[in-house]
């Protein structure tokens, strides 16, 4: 007979006890609905019904083969992302570069271009809509005052513009993560490195790209990371900007979702949309990190 | 005493705290996910709960819950989920666990509805609105117990009965701008009646520097209503439900000629810039501001025109009819209806309280406080005269949940979707007519094949 040693199964049942009360809410509100979004994916079912009817992965034939209008969203998401990636990071790089230095009310600056983003998407989405409204918007109004009332436009249902005026509210909202990332990074690099070059003769161009950029791409890599996730899921700007329209011209993956589930009462569709939206996430967020951890290598 | 002794390698520890302090803490975290999932009981057996999004009307409703208290000794707690997306979430969740109070809404489609009914979420209250010579079903406008109600041939499977109370009706009509009417050298009185005599008056208007119409046609459904208004107006009922059956093509030059319409809007430039990606909030604003000689908008419209603007002169209108052989039907009905849980041990108490809330004196107070038409037809006497001219077309609706067909959910959205690119100059009106109808036929065909 194998002698019991009480103190240490006391131990282990006291250990065990602590981490309970955290695993038991991590299993109830995460496990288990990321798992019931795998089973419901594939059923058929209202959100109602007592009863589901399984349909095997008929579902996630649908969203691939079947439904155009999924496919336009990713690339509607896509537009925005690429956009968002060029234009809100080098705005996020050149703000945080200027902030950096030695300038007069710094810290202003900061909490300024940090203000949007703690806004709510339905606010910010609200306020630029009367911007870019087509008959009395600030922007028309703006260009009509200087002469350009050719220029003038419905940015928000104008299939030309709608998108790519989603993305300009979207960047308008998101650049104050860049930037607070951006400059953090900033300051972690020993500004003796900097003097150092400043002092072999090296200009601020010179600087910048063999010190700063190298030693930054693990910041530029994360930022990147962290906009292509944030942005393929935009979706509070659209509902309360263009509500994916005009047409699927600004539809986007999460308004997909939300259609088949609210509008359809397509549960089990939606959840294979959710399924689909994840793993294409999921494999952008590896390539993403496979790139993160050789450029930590190679600065 | 120390909750956390510090201890050391081997040492016995003391046989209170390392043990039941942890064991305390999981027992806690166990109730409470317990009792978050347990049902929420009434205080007593003399209160029942009501759940409602109608933010506008919390105090109304407030107010007549607590004279409701004093005359029948039951409390009726009113609780609040906004937005209405909101709302129906929470609804859903409580029908999952079934949590669902004694009174509660089902906002969205009538397959939503008649999925709770047979779900058995929802009582039928065909009997106590048929008792005493249907003394209760009497006093509603039929419309808008029709909405609440499924005959014995729907198209949901749905038992047939009457699931719903109408608290109040809507109807949706355009409306025009008495003021620019003037201004254009236009009868602010007369309205045009015809879709030609409409296009004269928006040329006059147009001239007169007006903008045209708006509408919140970002939301589909709006889009989609004005869109069903002309349909029966072209084709009749039956021939719009033998679409949604399967026998008559999207592409039948009936619905041809319906899509047509907008392609006309477009061309006339009638529609006001940005309307067809507007909130329909931000189109009141339009046209409560006077930015728009026409709107398409329901009867909850007084509430925030008078809001927005009150010295805002304007008249609900029929749609001008674009053909003489069917008449113009609009959408209408029941605005805001309650059901009663099926399951609720307190559902005679909250039928009770229904019949009290829809007699005349509290459908009056309703109506007033709140500028939306009553449910019940007594009340309809002593309306201002924008709700009376809404209330005069009530005849005049029809609504989807009281077809004897319906469509499928995903073939509305790229009506009202293609509608959208034929405002935006995207597509042709035959263009949205076939993507409408592939999509229809692969939808039947997977129907067919069992797949949906």
């Amino acid at each position: 007979m194998i002698p019991v040693n009480w103190n240490r199964t006391k131990d282990l049942v006291t250990s065990y006890l602590f981490v309970f009360p955290a695993a038991l809410l991590f299993v109830v509100f995460s496990i288990f609905p990321f798992f019931k979004v795998f089973q419901l994916s594939v059923f058929e079912w209202d959100g109602i019904a007592t009863q589901m009817r399984f349909v095997g992965l008929n579902n996630f034939r649908d969203a691939i083969f079947r439904d155009p209008s999924w496919w336009i969203s990713m690339r509607n998401a896509s537009e925005i992302t690429l956009v968002t990636l060029l234009f809100q990071n080098t705005l996020a790089l050149v703000l945080a570069l200027i902030v950096d230095r030695e300038i007069k009310g710094k810290n202003f600056y900061r909490v300024v271009f940090y203000l949007p983003p703690v806004l709510s998407g339905i606010v910010v989405g609200l306020v630029w809509n009367w911007i870019f409204d087509g008959s009395h918007g600030l922007l028309n109004y703006a260009l009509t005052g200087m002469g350009l009332g050719g220029w003038t436009r419905a940015w928000l249902a104008d299939p030309k513009t709608a998108l790519l005026s989603v993305a300009v509210i979207h960047m308008w909202k998101g650049f104050g993560w860049g930037f607070v990332i951006l400059l953090a990074g900033l300051q972690a690099i020993p500004r003796e490195l900097n003097e150092a070059a400043r002092v072999d003769g090296a200009g601020e161009w010179r600087i910048f790209s063999r010190i700063t950029v190298p030693l930054m791409l693990p910041v530029f890599f994360l930022v990147s990371v962290l906009t292509i996730l944030g942005t393929m899921q935009i979706f509070d700007i659209i509902i309360s900007t263009t509500n994916g329209g005009p047409g699927y011209h600004t539809e986007v993956p999460i308004t997909r979702i939300l259609v088949a589930m609210v509008g359809s009462s397509r549960f089990g569709y939606a959840c294979s949309l959710g399924i689909l939206f994840g793993l294409i996430l999921l494999a952008v967020s590896m390539v993403q990190m496979r790139l993160s951890k050789w450029s930590s290598r190679y600065s | 005493m120390k909750f956390f002794p510090r201890r050391h390698p081997g040492e016995n520890q003391g046989p209170v705290h390392g043990f039941w302090i942890p064991a305390f803490a999981g027992m806690t975290a166990l109730l409470a996910i317990v009792s978050g999932c347990a049902k929420q009981e009434p205080a007593s057996k003399k209160e029942i709960v009501l759940w409602h999004w109608l933010t506008d009307r919390e105090d109304a409703l407030e107010t007549l819950a607590d004279q409701y208290q004093k005359i029948s000794g039951v409390k009726v707690r009113l609780e609040v989920y906004a937005p209405s997306d909101v709302y129906s979430s929470r609804i859903r969740a409580s029908a999952q666990t079934g949590t669902l109070p004694e009174i509660f809404g089902v906002l969205g489609e009538p397959w939503d509805l008649a999925s709770y009914i047979k779900s058995g979420h929802v009582a039928n209250l065909e009997p106590a609105m048929l008792a005493a010579g249907g003394a209760w079903q009497k006093q509603f406008f039929p419309k808008s117990l029709a909405n609440n109600s499924f005959t014995a041939d729907n198209p949901y499977g749905a038992p047939p009965g009457i699931y719903g109370v109408p608290i109040d009706v809507t109807n949706i009509q355009m409306l025009y701008n008495k003021d620019l009417f003037k201004q254009a050298g236009l009868d602010p009185e007369r309205p045009p009646q015809s879709w030609a005599e409409f296009i004269t008056d928006w040329h006059k208007l147009k001239a007169a520097g007006i903008p045209g119409l708006v509408s919140g046609w970002g939301e589909t459904w709006m889009i989609n209503c004005f869109a069903s208004n002309y349909a029966f107006n072209v084709m009749g009922e039956k021939k719009v439900l033998d679409t949604f059956r399967g026998r008559v093509l999207y592409t039948d030059p009936d619905w041809i000629r319906v899509f047509t319409l907008f392609d006309e809007i477009r061309r006339e430039d009638l529609l006001v810039r940005g309307a067809v990606t507007m909130i329909n909030k931000a189109a009141e604003q339009t046209f409560a501001n006077g930015k728009a000689a026409f709107a398409f908008n329901g009867s909850w419209c007084v509430h925030p025109y008078q809001e927005m603007n009150p010295a805002l002169s304007y008249a609900p209108m029929l749609p001008p009819r674009i053909s003489d052989q069917f008449p113009m039907r609009i959408w209408g009905g029941a605005g805001t209806s309650f059901m009663i849980n099926a399951q609720s041990p307190r559902r005679e108490e909250a039928i009770r309280f229904l019949q009290w809330l829809t007699e005349e004196p509290q459908q009056s107070y309703l109506s007033r406080e709140t500028f939306n038409l009553p449910a019940n037809r007594s009340s309809a006497g002593a309306l201002p005269p924008i709700l009376a001219g809404f209330a005069a077309h009530m005849d005049d609706t029809t609504h989807p949940s009281q077809w004897a067909a319906s469509e499928r959910p995903t073939v509305i959205e790229a009506v009202g979707k293609g509608i959208q690119s034929i405002l935006i100059g995207e597509k042709t009106p035959a263009q949205v007519a076939e993507d409408i109808e592939t999509l229809k036929r692969q939808l039947m065909g997977d129907a067919r094949n069992g797949a949906h």
